[in-house]
């Protein structure tokens, strides 16, 4: 069933587009050689063109472009070989040249698309308008002195994608499952970090609202929303808001609103009729930005394994789909996956990952990219487990040593003596003294009581400091009741 | 023979053969600028101790054995380049006391070569204009005036007016310009000196204040057409710095001036026959042309049927591109501050543009927005860039069949300081024969070739085929050899 709002009119469909900004990873700004290092000191990575001094020129960079290709590729997208960029001109004190380089008119990126996966395991394929790159601006301070504003221009300059999507989207879950995904592709591809908090990735979110069968009706745009939590939020804010403008009899007038996260409500910035008049224009500092094919094709032939595919190789190799998606959301996860199964049982591999690490990883607040146990050293366990070194039960305790101390396993096998014992003469000893201590259990196990077998297999584990292999315990408790 | 009356050519010669030092050359135009720029104004910022110490270092250079292919050779720089550690202003209030910290391509590539800077000349406000008139620092006085009113003080042309003036009064041997609309060629012709605006792309942009990126283009003004080929030689070049710089060879432009123009076919474009044109500057073309067919030239009539339609694009693709590269002066970061306390940021940038930019500035500001405004864009813009592709290829066309293309150089000499300055139209027609090159990114020199019926200096122009600067050189220097012009301005250093 499709996702609809209800109000006193009946139920309302929603339409959501998306633009976002994602910066470009890249070493040097899109058009000077300055710095981009996240949390710099202010002004400290700015270059003469990025301050917009007089007589400073662009020079394009040239990973910046082949970031925005591999995006394009990784989007399924078309990529244009000729390209152009424009200037987009207003006046703000942390835009120093007074316009903005943007790709206007002609994008580096034409249409592609992206797969989603919604909660109830459908698949939607939701359209990309285009990719183009473009400047950021600077940074206005407006809260450091009571009657000035400061300015930080390390942002100027910095190259942005701005990945615009088609009105595809009909709910805050397909919204967020799209910026999710887009954020996933993007750190696969290593051409943005998807670092949300750190303004490295940003959602201008365009609502709109209307009744089954109907065309689109007036959108707003919300500006600058940076989480995907906030823009779930933000749609179904701004879609109820709209709801109550038509049914009240109003109208909703286009224009540009911003997301209130602490009150939960969009509030208008500016209307249509304040909208700046840009006056773009081809910059005629910048010669078109033509690529070629052979180019296009090397970049290609270099892409990292996307998602997707990983995913699809990942449930080949006998995994639930389940664990396949939930191994593929952050790259380092698949990575630390792939070290693990390198060379063993993929399915157990998976268990150990998304059960035992994962496990680890919330209890200590920890990340993927800060993992309690190395991969190496889960993989070196994994092999304990797999050659029967370990039991199940003794595994579990060397993960639990391995967190505490930082040792391999073979380490901590070796010194605290943890060797399962397959020693079937030392088991049957075991079993033997047990059964004797107990016998008036083994009496009453005799008489049809068989549920007391479990207690002799758990007084023979206990008696052997969980060093007894399960299945050898089990066969000689069997043997020895007869 | 006085130091200030060597070409550039010949004190190369003479610093060469130990005749006479940059240091003598130096003193004796900073002597020059000091007698003459108190009424000329061609001097923005005189750079004496600097310039000084670059020619002792130049000297001991020499002694050394090192010496550039402009070892020792006094210039004066356009106002509109910046000057590491010099007062750059482009001739508005608005750049107020901006010192640069850096060089721009072209002055760099000058003092790669062991020249010496004099300092800085004056320009038509961010280099809009035709007069020199429009400066934040007063008017330029063209060293020339006629015969029988010699008390009307006359316009030097612009943008480029302190380069013309400063070069034509022997205050410099030559001097850096640019030229957008015909900012060298119409001051030079207005001066009775050489000029060339090279091929779009020839000299890096790098460090030049923008007026109109996509037909800005910087060059040299000198006394010889060969002195000009000097100084290009120096100032060209590829720039990775400039993405509109053009990765092709610099050759010796010197050697092509002696090349000769026989065998050359000569392009002579009917449309720039203007009604009404001066008698005079009509005879001139023809006299010129009669120059080159004695040469063993070929002279061809052409058509460039687009022509009429160069200056209204013109003035609205370069005030387009102005507007915007012309937002960054806005009291934030470098130059003028105009605020009051409590105001808010519109008032800094209304109050800071309006004291800081001058009216012809201001004008082609609002003109610039306006022509790129929602509505307006497709009309005007849009309309003139297709217009200007048609332009080009008239010149494409008319290229097949021509090596060269000669016309005057201006409608007019040189002017009264009180004329034309009441209708901007009247202006900008100026313009009229320069403007086409600049649209087609095409070479255009231009050469003094007689003087008008009050003594004024009369230029030809050639214009040449993209990078081919080097026919246009032969061809100018042919003109220059059979006008013989040797005419002197009244105003010149050793004169007054």
């Amino acid at each position: 069933m499709s996702y609809t709002l209800e109000g006193r009119t009946g139920p309302w469909e929603i339409v959501v587009g998306l633009e976002v900004h994602a910066q470009v990873t890249s070493l040097a700004k899109l058009f000077s050689g300055a710095a981009t290092e996240f949390g710099a000191a202010p002004n400290s990575q700015v270059s003469l063109v990025d301050a917009g001094f007089p007589g400073m020129l662009p020079v394009i960079n040239r990973e910046c472009v082949a970031q925005a290709v591999r995006t394009g590729l990784g989007l399924k997208a078309q990529v244009n070989l000729w390209s152009r960029f424009d200037r987009k001109n207003y006046f703000y004190a942390d835009l120093p040249q007074g316009y903005q380089i943007s790709q206007y008119a002609h994008p580096i990126i034409g249409t592609g698309a992206i797969e989603i996966e919604l909660g109830d395991g459908t698949v939607k394929t939701i359209g990309i308008t285009r990719l183009h790159l473009e400047q950021d601006a600077g940074k206005s301070l407006h809260d450091q002195h009571p009657t000035k504003s400061f300015i930080d221009l390390n942002r100027s300059g910095v190259a942005l994608m701005e990945i615009v999507s088609e009105p595809d989207m009909r709910s805050p879950e397909e919204a967020g499952a799209y910026l999710s995904k887009l954020r996933q592709i993007l750190r696969y591809l290593g051409t943005c970090d998807g670092n949300m908090d750190e303004g490295s990735m940003r959602a201008d979110v365009n609502v709109s609202v209307r009744k089954a069968g109907e065309g689109y009706r007036t959108r707003c745009e919300v500006k600058n929303v940076n989480s995907i939590r906030f823009v779930m939020q933000a749609v179904e804010a701004e879609a109820r808001r709209q709801i109550e403008v038509w049914e009240e009899g109003g109208t909703v007038e286009q224009e540009t609103r911003l997301f209130d996260t602490g009150r939960g409500v969009t509030r208008s910035m500016r209307s249509k009729e304040d909208a700046h008049d840009y006056r773009y224009f081809p910059d005629p500092d910048l010669p078109p930005l033509v690529i070629e094919q052979s180019w296009v094709e090397r970049l290609k032939a270099s892409l990292p394994e996307l998602p997707d595919e990983r995913r699809a190789r990942y449930v080949a190799m006998g995994l639930t789909p389940y664990d396949a998606h939930v191994l593929t959301l952050e790259k380092e996860t698949a990575a630390y996956f792939e070290t693990v199964a390198k060379g063993r049982d993929a399915k157990v591999a998976a268990n150990w990952v998304t059960g035992d690490l994962f496990a680890a990883i919330n209890r200590l607040k920890t990340s993927i990219a800060e993992p309690p146990v190395p991969a190496e050293h889960l993989g070196q366990l994994l092999d304990l487990l797999a050659d029967k070194t370990l039991s199940g039960t003794l595994a579990k305790a060397v993960f639990e040593a391995m967190i505490e101390t930082g040792k391999s396993p073979g380490a901590i096998v070796q010194e605290r003596g943890l060797r399962q014992v397959t020693d079937t003469g030392a088991i049957d000893r075991m079993v033997a003294q047990v059964l004797e201590a107990n016998a008036d259990k083994v009496a009453e196990y005799k008489s049809g009581k068989e549920k007391l077998f479990g207690f002799f297999v758990g007084q023979v584990m206990k008696a052997m400091q969980g060093k007894g292999n399960p299945a050898l315990v089990n066969e000689a408790v069997k043997r020895a009741l007869g | 023979m006085h130091p200030t009356d060597f070409t550039l050519r010949g004190a190369i010669e003479a610093l060469n053969e130990g005749l006479v030092t940059s240091v003598e050359l130096t003193e004796a135009h900073l002597r020059a600028i000091e007698a003459l720029n108190p009424r000329i104004n061609a001097f923005t910022t005189v750079t004496g101790e600097q310039a000084l110490a670059q020619a002792r270092a130049s000297d001991a250079r020499r002694k050394e054995g090192i010496a550039g292919p402009l070892e020792g050779v006094p210039l004066a720089i356009k106002d509109l380049f910046c000057t590491a550690g010099v007062r750059t202003t482009a001739g508005s209030r608005i750049l107020g006391n901006f010192i640069p910290p850096y060089e721009s391509t072209v002055s760099a590539n000058l003092l790669r070569d062991g020249a010496v800077f004099l300092g800085k000349v004056n320009m038509d406000e961010f280099a809009m204009g035709s007069s020199n008139t429009t400066s934040a620092f007063g008017p330029v006085e063209n060293p020339w005036s006629r015969a029988n009113d010699p008390d009307t003080r006359l316009v030097p042309g612009g943008s480029s007016g302190g380069s013309a003036a400063a070069v034509a009064a022997r205050l410099a041997l030559g001097a850096t310009a640019t030229d957008t609309g015909g900012s060298i060629r119409q001051p030079a012709a207005f001066c009775g000196i050489a000029g060339i605006k090279p091929t779009y792309g020839r000299c890096s942009r790098y460090g030049i204040v923008a007026f109109a990126s996509s037909l800005d283009q910087a060059g040299p003004v000198a006394r010889t057409v060969e002195d000009c080929a000097i100084l290009l030689r120096s100032m060209a070049g590829f720039d990775p710095k400039d993405s509109t710089s053009a990765d092709v060879p610099v050759p010796d432009f010197a050697a092509a001036c002696a090349r000769g123009v026989k065998g050359l076919r000569i392009g002579v474009p009917q449309e720039y026959r203007l009604d009404g044109m001066a008698p005079e500057i009509e005879a001139l073309w023809q006299q010129g042309l009669d120059w080159l067919r004695a040469e063993g030239a070929e002279t061809v009539e052409i058509s460039l049927p687009h022509t009429k339609y160069a200056l209204p694009t013109y003035y609205i693709v370069a005030p387009a591109e102005a507007s915007s590269n012309l937002a960054r002066y806005d009291g934030v970061r470098f130059g003028l501050r105009v605020a009051e306390k409590g105001s808010d940021l519109k008032d800094l940038y209304e109050r800071t543009r309006a004291a800081g930019f001058g009216a012809e500035v201001r004008r082609r500001i609002m003109i610039g927005t306006y022509v790129l405004s929602a509505g307006y864009y497709d009309a005007y813009y849009l309309k003139a860039q297709k217009v200007r592709t048609l332009i080009k290829r008239d010149f494409d066309a008319a290229f097949a069949g021509v090596d060269a293309i000669v016309t005057p150089a201006t409608p007019s000499a040189a002017f009264g300081m009180d004329e034309k300055q009441d209708d901007p139209v009247t202006m900008y027609l100026n313009d009229v024969f320069t403007v086409p090159a600049n649209l087609a990114g095409l070479p255009g020199l231009a050469v003094p070739a007689g003087l008008d019926g009050q003594g004024l200096p009369l230029g030809l122009q050639v214009i040449g085929r993209a990078f081919d600067e080097e026919t246009v050189f032969a061809v100018g220097t042919a003109i220059e050899k059979a006008a013989g012009f040797d005419a002197l301005p009244r105003l010149r250093a050793g004169a007054v």
